[in-house]
C-alpha cells in the first residue's frame, strides 16, 4: 500500500503602502488595504472558492478515500475574516468533512524560527488558537514558512509536542536518499519528517501550463503513469504546492481544475495509491534513518536555502532592524503595535527584496508589487523607522 | 535661446537656471524665444512668448494662454532630448521605449517629422537633427542673438547662428568634466568644443567652470565670462510641517550621481551616527549610483537612520528643507549648484564643497573638500550639536542668500548681448 499526501499551502501576506519619508512619525497605517482587499477577493474568485468547493465535491463523492491537508497562515485567515467570509465558510465545510487535516504555522508567516524561540512558540500558538476557533481542531502536524526546516528547528517543534513536520525534498540534503520514505529528526527521533516530491509536485504547480514543456499538456493518465512507474517500495508521495496553483498561478482555462477532478479517480482505480492526510501517514509509516539538516533549507528557488529572503545586505539589514525591537516589544502592552509588529514580520516582505534575478527571477518577480528591490527595501525601512519611534515610545 | 528642459518639467538645476535668467532678462526689456526639446504643459509662460515646434514647419501654439506670452516665444522641438543622460545610457533607455511603447511612439511622430523619416534613436542622432529644426526655426524668425545652454544645444546654438548670421552665446552650465569625472565621452567633448570655439563669447557659471574652459578646451579666456547665477525664489510659503521625527535631520537633495558625491555623504553619515544616534540622514533625489548608496547603507546597518525618499518635486522640495537641519552638498565637480541657496532661504545651515561653483559666492556656508569624510562629519556634529553655531549660520546665510538675485545675472547677460550686436 503507497499513499500520496497533497498539503496546500494558503497565504495572503498584509501588504504594505507607498510609505514616504515625509509619513515617519505621522502615518502609523501601514497597510494597502485597497491591495489587500483586491487581491484577496481576486484570488477568492479564481482560487479558493472553485477550488474549495472541487476538493468539496472530491471528497463527498469518494467517501473518505479521497483526503487532503491545509496550512493557512493566521494572516490569511485575519483576512478571510476581513475580506472573504465566504472563503472561510468554504474551509469550515471542507473542514467539516473529516477528511482534510489542518497544519500548525507561525501566524504572520514569519521567519520568527531563525531568530527567536520565544517569538516563534508564540506565534505558532496563535495560529493554532484561530484554527481551533475557525475549524474546531488541534492540529498535530507542523510546516514552518517556506517549508524552513534544520534539525533545530525540528527539535524545537518537537519539543512543542508536534509529531510530524513537512520540509522540501532537497537535492543537497537527500543526495541519493528518496523523498518517498518517511524520515525523522536527527536530534528528537520522535518528530516525524516529511519530505515534498518537488519533481511531481511543480509538475502540477510550476509546469502544468507550460507549453514548452516536452510533457505538455499533462493528463491524469500520465501523471498517473509516472506514479505507477515509481518503485513498489516506496512508501509516500508528497504532493506540497501553493493553493494558489489551482486558478491563480495555474489559471482555469489550462485546464488545471478539470485535471484535479480527474486525478483521484484515476489513482483509485488504476493505481495501488491511496489518499492520506500527513498524520495518517506519520501513524502509519516507521521512519527509515534520520534526515540531517544542519543548515536551513526551504522550499524557494533552485538552491532550496534562505537566500530568497536573507541572502543580500537588504535584507540582512531589514530582518535585523526588525528583530532588534523584540525585547521592547515585550516589554509593549499596546495592542496596535503587537498588531503591526506580526505582521511586519510576515516573511513576503523580505522576499521582495530580493536581487537574485537569474535562475528564479520570473517566480520573484510575479509575487513582487514593487518594481525593484531597492524600492521595497525604501518602502519596508520608512515603515520601519515610524514602528521604532511608536515603540520606543510605548 | 535654446534649452532642454523648462520648469515644472525638469530633471535638474539648468531648468530652473533657464527660467530664472528669462524672467529676470523679460524684466530688462528683452524679448526671448525660447526652444525646448518637447514641451508636457504646464510650463510658466506668462512672461515670455513660448512656442512649441514638435513639427518644424507649424508651430503648434497653445492658443489658450497665447495673450501671456509677450517677452518670450517658447518652441518646443519633438524629441527625446533628456537631460543628464550620457549616449550609451540614452540608447538603452530609448530601446526600452521602443518595446513598451512602440505602437504609440509611431503614432505620436510620424504626423510630426514626415520631413526625416525615422526617429532618431542615439542620442548624437538626435542632438544634430535638433540642430536642423533650430537652423529652420532660425530662418524663420526675427531675433539678434543666440543663446544655446550645454552641450545639447550646442550644434542648435550653432546651426540657428550660421543661418541668420547674428552672434552666438555659449552658456556652458556644466562640462563632460563635470558629468564624468575623466572619463569623459569624446564626441560629447567635441561637441562642447566646437560649440565653444564657435562662440562670440563664452558665459561660464563660475570661476571654476571658466578655468575648465580655459584650460581644458583651450578656449580663449578673453571671450569667457562668468555670470554667477542667481537664486529665484519665487512667491511661495514656506510650507508649515510638523515635524515627524524628534531626530535632527541631516539632507542631500539632488541626482545621486558620480558629480555629486552622494558617498562621501553616506560615510560621513556612518562616522556622525558612531557618535551621535539622534540625528537622521536623507539622500533625496534619484540617479545611477542610488542603489548602490541603498546597498552600501544597508552595509553599513543604518538603514534606519539612513532614509531614502526618491525624487522629490515642487512642494516636496520645499517640504523637504523645512524639515532639514543641516545641508550638504559634497559635489565632485559642481560648476554652479543652487540648492544650497534654496536650504539656506529655508533657514537651513548648508555644508558645501570646495569643488563647486557656489562655494565662490557664498560666505557663511561650510566649505571643505568633497573627499574629506571626515570634515564633513566634523561640521555636520557641530551643527547639529552647538546651536550658537547654527543660529549664526542661519541668519547670516539667510540674509547673504537673499542678495543672490537673477537680475543681477541677466543684467551682466544683457550686457554681453548689447556688446555682441554693437
Amino acid at each position: 500500500m503507497r499513499t500520496i499526501c497533497f498539503y496546500f499551502q494558503v497565504h495572503q501576506p498584509f501588504r504594505i503602502k507607498r510609505y514616504r519619508f515625509f509619513d515617519i512619525g505621522h502615518d502609523h497605517y501601514y497597510f494597502d488595504e485597497y491591495a489587500n482587499r483586491t487581491i484577496m477577493r481576486k484570488v477568492a474568485e479564481k482560487c479558493y472558492l472553485p477550488a474549495n468547493q472541487l476538493f468539496l465535491d472530491l471528497i463527498n463523492k469518494y467517501k473518505g478515500k479521497f483526503k487532503i491537508s491545509y496550512s493557512i497562515s493566521g494572516v490569511a485567515l485575519e483576512q478571510f475574516e476581513l475580506y472573504a467570509p465566504d472563503v472561510l465558510n468554504s474551509f469550515k465545510k471542507l473542514a467539516e468533512t473529516g477528511n482534510v487535516e489542518f497544519i500548525a504555522e507561525t501566524y504572520a508567516h514569519s521567519l520568527s524560527a531563525l531568530k527567536s524561540e520565544e517569538e516563534f512558540k508564540k506565534q505558532v500558538e496563535m495560529q493554532t488558537a484561530l484554527l481551533k476557533k475557525h475549524f474546531n481542531v488541534e492540529p498535530v502536524t507542523f510546516r514552518n514558512t517556506e517549508l524552513i526546516y534544520s534539525d533545530q528547528i525540528g527539535e524545537m517543534v518537537a519539543n512543542m509536542g508536534y509529531k510530524v513536520m513537512l520540509t522540501e525534498g532537497a537535492k543537497h540534503v537527500l543526495g541519493w536518499k528518496s523523498p518517498n520514505f518517511m524520515y525523522c529528526n536527527s536530534i528528537n527521533p520522535r518528530l516525524k519528517v516529511l519530505l515534498k516530491n518537488f519533481t511531481l509536485s511543480d509538475d502540477i504547480a510550476f509546469r502544468f501550463s507550460n507549453r514548452d514543456w516536452t510533457e505538455w499538456p499533462l493528463t491524469a493518465d500520465k501523471y498517473v503513469h509516472w506514479l505507477n512507474s515509481i518503485d513498489k517500495k516506496e512508501e509516500v508521495i508528497n504532493l506540497f504546492m501553493d493553493y494558489e496553483t489551482f486558478g491563480e498561478h495555474q489559471w482555469a482555462e489550462t485546464g488545471i481544475f478539470e485535471f484535479l477532478k480527474h486525478l483521484p479517480k484515476k489513482v483509485l482505480s488504476s493505481s495501488d495509491y491511496s489518499f492520506n492526510t500527513p498524520s495518517e501517514v506519520a501513524d502509519e509509516l516507521i521512519p527509515v534513518s534520520a534526515i540531517h539538516v544542519p543548515h536551513p533549507i526551504s522550499w524557494a528557488d533552485e538552491e532550496r536555502d534562505l537566500t530568497a529572503w536573507l541572502g543580500n545586505e537588504l535584507q540582512e539589514e531589514a530582518f535585523n532592524k526588525l528583530y532588534d525591537l523584540e525585547s521592547k516589544i515585550k516589554a509593549c502592552t499596546n495592542e496596535d503595535i503587537q498588531k503591526d509588529w506580526l505582521k511586519l514580520q510576515t516573511s513576503d516582505h523580505f522576499y521582495y527584496l530580493c536581487t537574485k534575478w537569474f535562475s528564479d527571477g520570473d517566480v520573484h518577480k510575479y509575487f513582487n508589487p514593487y518594481s525593484s528591490p531597492y524600492e521595497a527595501f525604501i518602502n519596508f525601512m520608512n515603515v520601519l523607522s515610524d514602528f521604532i519611534i511608536r515603540v520606543e515610545n510605548c | 535661446m535654446f534649452g532642454w528642459e523648462f520648469p515644472p518639467h525638469i530633471s535638474g538645476g539648468l531648468g530652473t537656471a533657464c527660467y530664472g535668467l528669462t524672467r529676470a532678462l523679460a524684466g530688462f526689456d528683452v524679448d526671448m524665444i525660447f526652444v525646448v526639446p518637447k514641451l508636457f504643459g504646464g510650463e510658466d509662460g506668462s512672461f515670455m512668448q513660448l512656442k512649441e515646434a514638435s513639427n518644424i514647419e507649424i508651430t503648434k501654439e497653445k492658443t489658450d494662454t497665447e495673450e501671456f506670452w509677450e517677452k518670450l516665444k517658447y518652441i518646443e522641438v519633438g524629441s527625446s532630448l533628456i537631460p543628464y543622460l550620457d549616449p550609451e545610457v540614452y540608447t538603452k533607455l530609448f530601446e526600452h521605449t521602443i518595446l513598451d511603447h512602440n505602437e504609440i511612439k509611431s503614432k505620436i511622430f510620424s504626423e510630426k517629422f514626415d520631413f526625416s523619416g525615422e526617429y532618431g534613436t542615439s542620442l548624437l542622432e538626435e542632438v544634430s537633427r535638433y540642430a536642423v529644426v533650430a537652423s529652420v526655426i532660425a530662418a524663420g524668425n526675427d531675433f539678434d542673438v543666440v543663446h544655446a545652454h550645454d552641450w545639447l544645444t550646442y550644434p542648435a546654438g550653432i546651426a540657428a547662428a550660421e543661418i541668420s548670421k547674428k552672434p552666438l552665446v555659449i552658456h556652458v552650465h556644466a562640462t563632460e568634466f563635470d558629468r564624468s569625472g575623466e572619463n569623459v565621452n569624446p564626441n560629447v567633448f567635441e561637441i562642447e568644443k566646437r560649440g565653444m570655439l564657435a562662440a562670440n563669447t563664452v558665459i561660464t557659471v563660475s570661476n571654476l567652470t571658466r578655468d575648465k574652459v580655459v584650460n581644458r578646451y583651450g578656449i580663449d579666456p578673453n571671450k569667457v565670462i562668468t555670470v554667477h547665477n542667481g537664486v529665484d525664489f519665487g512667491t511661495g510659503d514656506f510650507p508649515d510641517i510638523q515635524r515627524g521625527v524628534k531626530e535632527k535631520v541631516v539632507t542631500f537633495l539632488g541626482r545621486i550621481t558620480f558629480q555629486k558625491g552622494p558617498e562621501y555623504f553616506v560615510e560621513a553619515a556612518y562616522k556622525v551616527l558612531q557618535k551621535d544616534p539622534n540625528v537622521r540622514f536623507v539622500m533625496a533625489g534619484s540617479g545611477d549610483m542610488m542603489y548602490r548608496m541603498i546597498r552600501r547603507v544597508a552595509a553599513l546597518k543604518i538603514a534606519d537612520k539612513f532614509h531614502f525618499t526618491g525624487f522629490l518635486k515642487g512642494d516636496d522640495v520645499l517640504k523637504m528643507f523645512a524639515l532639514s537641519d543641516v545641508y550638504v552638498m559634497p559635489s565632485v565637480s559642481e560648476p554652479f549648484g543652487i540648492s544650497p541657496l534654496e536650504a539656506m532661504r529655508s533657514n537651513v545651515p548648508v555644508i558645501i564643497s570646495k569643488q563647486s561653483g557656489v562655494a565662490e559666492v557664498l560666505k557663511h556656508a561650510v566649505k571643505l573638500d568633497f573627499w574629506d569624510v571626515d570634515a564633513m562629519a566634523d561640521a555636520i556634529y557641530g551643527l547639529i550639536n552647538y546651536e550658537g553655531l547654527t543660529k549664526m549660520f542661519k541668519n547670516l546665510g539667510k540674509k547673504e542668500v537673499e542678495n543672490i538675485k537673477w537680475d543681477n545675472a541677466a543684467f551682466k547677460v544683457k550686457n554681453i548681448y548689447e556688446s555682441l550686436i554693437q
